[in-house]
């Protein structure tokens, strides 16, 4: 059933718990993502992907467990060693999180220039490179992002994301909200962008065509716990029947959903 | 079922403390942040901006007519007792003291610690502040210290103009409505008006530019569920400045005026 990377991981996970109260939301999960692997987590809403990303991202402090990047251990990091930590991350958060105020080219530069020290006309060279690698034009730089679509918010965020170089990416939902053709394109340059930097990744998803296009390997996370680990290709033949009910989008199988009748 | 009187009291002192305590250790971060670097310089400039440039219309509306209120009342009440004169001394002492520091802070509470709290608080649910630490950088340094330092700077300039404008409002209805001689009216001004009188209204401006910046930036920053949250976060960043700052207003007094 798992399938862990042969290579010494990227990202390690072991036994990660995280409760809000009494509910369990991560329940003892043990994770591996070599370099250069792109791992995607599915699971139904609520069933805890984001807060998984959170605590490996270090936005949400985990209640025992360890996670390891590079062999570092990064669940007791403050301050300025976290701040390093975090120069090894790029991530496309859900609904973009594009900074309102600043100019779509300022959201792109304001990692190397805030964190990096870059000189700021080095680092609009570097977001308008970017920005191109994503399909956008310089115009759409000097735009801010309200005036902006759905997807092309999701570009100028994947922009972002990649802007510092960053040796592991995490994708929050990459293609929620678009149209298909434009989540065919989004997932593209994702696949484009991770192969360029040879990053390792970790995306959440509900979209399976996202997930295959996406994902070398898929784990399924189910009340807490990771239930089924494999490559993209067993994915049909996984012979997990949680896994194949929620890959078909059946309303009839083990995983019940809260529903008042 | 009836809930025990008790059990309601109980509930809210635990409510009270928790959010006290919760507060004290968010300024204390805060502040920390304040005196350590880097110092985001362009943003600190864009807030004192917000905070003093932007505020001085309102600030400057509510000054002069609160001067000249209170020229027109002390002439009808010090009238009675043929005490017409005192009446420069009052505007003066009365709005470098009291008014001018607390209806500039309440103004600049209504207008700039609501912002701050929208601010903060849609940034909190659009994941803009989670975004800012996936980019190395520290959401407290960037965006809670600046608005605290502008806010403690900026504070004592709005209330050393509005001062000068309610002095002036005082002055318009003295000598063109109530018929005071200019010179006098001025000389009353100057003579009675003292260092100390200016010195508290200034910190008092400082200590409410502390608690309007700090209250706009925790209910923002710890703003939960969407739209209704963003709201909430706002209405209780002006109600709790504006609470803390009368309360504030007395100790301050105390300090400065008690025999």
């Amino acid at each position: 059933m798992n399938a862990a990377p042969a290579s010494a991981p990227r990202i390690r996970v072991r036994g990660l718990r995280k409760a809000f109260g009494p509910k369990k939301v991560l329940d003892g999960i043990d994770l591996d993502v070599a370099p250069g692997e792109s791992l995607v987590v599915i699971g139904g809403s609520g069933s805890g992907k984001s807060v998984l990303l959170k605590c490996i991202l270090g936005l949400l402090p985990p209640d025992s467990g360890s996670i390891l990047i590079d062999g570092e251990e990064t669940t007791r990091l403050s301050g300025g060693e976290r701040a390093k930590v975090m120069r090894k991350f790029g991530m496309l958060f859900q609904g973009g999180a594009l900074f309102d105020s600043l100019k779509v080219w300022e959201n792109v530069a304001f990692g190397p220039i805030q964190a990096d020290g870059m000189p700021t006309h080095e680092a609009k060279e570097v977001a308008l490179t970017k920005l191109e690698a994503v399909g956008l034009t310089p115009e759409v730089g000097e735009l801010k992002p309200a005036e902006l679509s759905g997807g092309m918010q999701k570009r100028v965020s994947l922009a972002r994301a990649i802007a510092r170089q960053p040796a592991i990416i995490f994708f929050d939902e990459p293609t929620t909200g678009l149209d298909p053709i434009m989540a065919d394109v989004i997932n593209d340059l994702i696949v484009k962008c991770v192969k360029d930097l040879g990053a390792s990744t970790i995306s959440i998803t509900h979209d399976m065509a996202s997930a295959r296009k996406i994902g070398d390997r898929l784990a399924m996370l189910y009340q807490g716990k990771l239930i089924w680990q494999g490559a993209v290709a067993d994915l049909d033949t996984s012979g997990n029947a949680f896994v194949d009910q929620f890959i078909h989008g059946r309303a009839e199988g083990p995983i019940t959903m809260a529903v008042r009748k | 079922m009836t809930i025990p009187l008790v059990t309601v009291l109980g509930r809210m002192t635990l409510a009270f403390l928790g959010m006290t305590g919760s507060i004290a250790m968010f300024a204390g971060r805060a502040i920390s942040h304040c005196v350590r670097p880097p110092f985001y310089r362009t943003q600190i400039l864009r807030q004192m901006l917000e905070i003093g440039y932007y505020s001085l219309p309102v600030v400057g509306l509510t000054a002069i007519f609160t001067g000249m209120v209170l020229a027109l009342q002390s002439y009808t009440g010090f009238a009675r007792f043929s005490a017409e004169s005192a009446i420069p001394n009052v505007v003066v002492v009365s709005l470098t003291r009291e008014l001018g520091p607390v209806l500039a802070g309440l103004m600049v509470a209504g207008r700039v610690g609501a912002a701050m709290a929208a601010e903060l608080g849609t940034m909190r649910v659009t994941e803009q502040i989670d975004a800012l630490t996936t980019l190395s950088t520290e959401p407290f340094k960037y965006l809670v210290a600046p608005r605290l330092i502008a806010a403690v700077l900026t504070l004592p300039l709005l209330v050393m103009v509005a001062d000068a404008i309610g002095i002036l409002g005082g002055y318009l209805v003295g000598v063109y409505k109530l018929g005071f001689n200019e010179q006098t009216y001025l000389r009353n001004t100057v003579d009675f008006l003292q260092v100390q009188d200016v010195v508290s209204g200034l910190v008092k401006a400082a200590v409410f530019g502390f608690i309007i910046a700090l209250m706009g930036c925790y209910h923002g920053y710890n703003s939960r569920g969407g739209a209704q949250g963003v709201g909430a976060a706002t209405t209780n960043a002006v109600v709790s400045a504006s609470m803390l700052m009368l309360v504030s207003n007395y100790f301050i007094t105390e300090l400065f005026f008690a025999r």
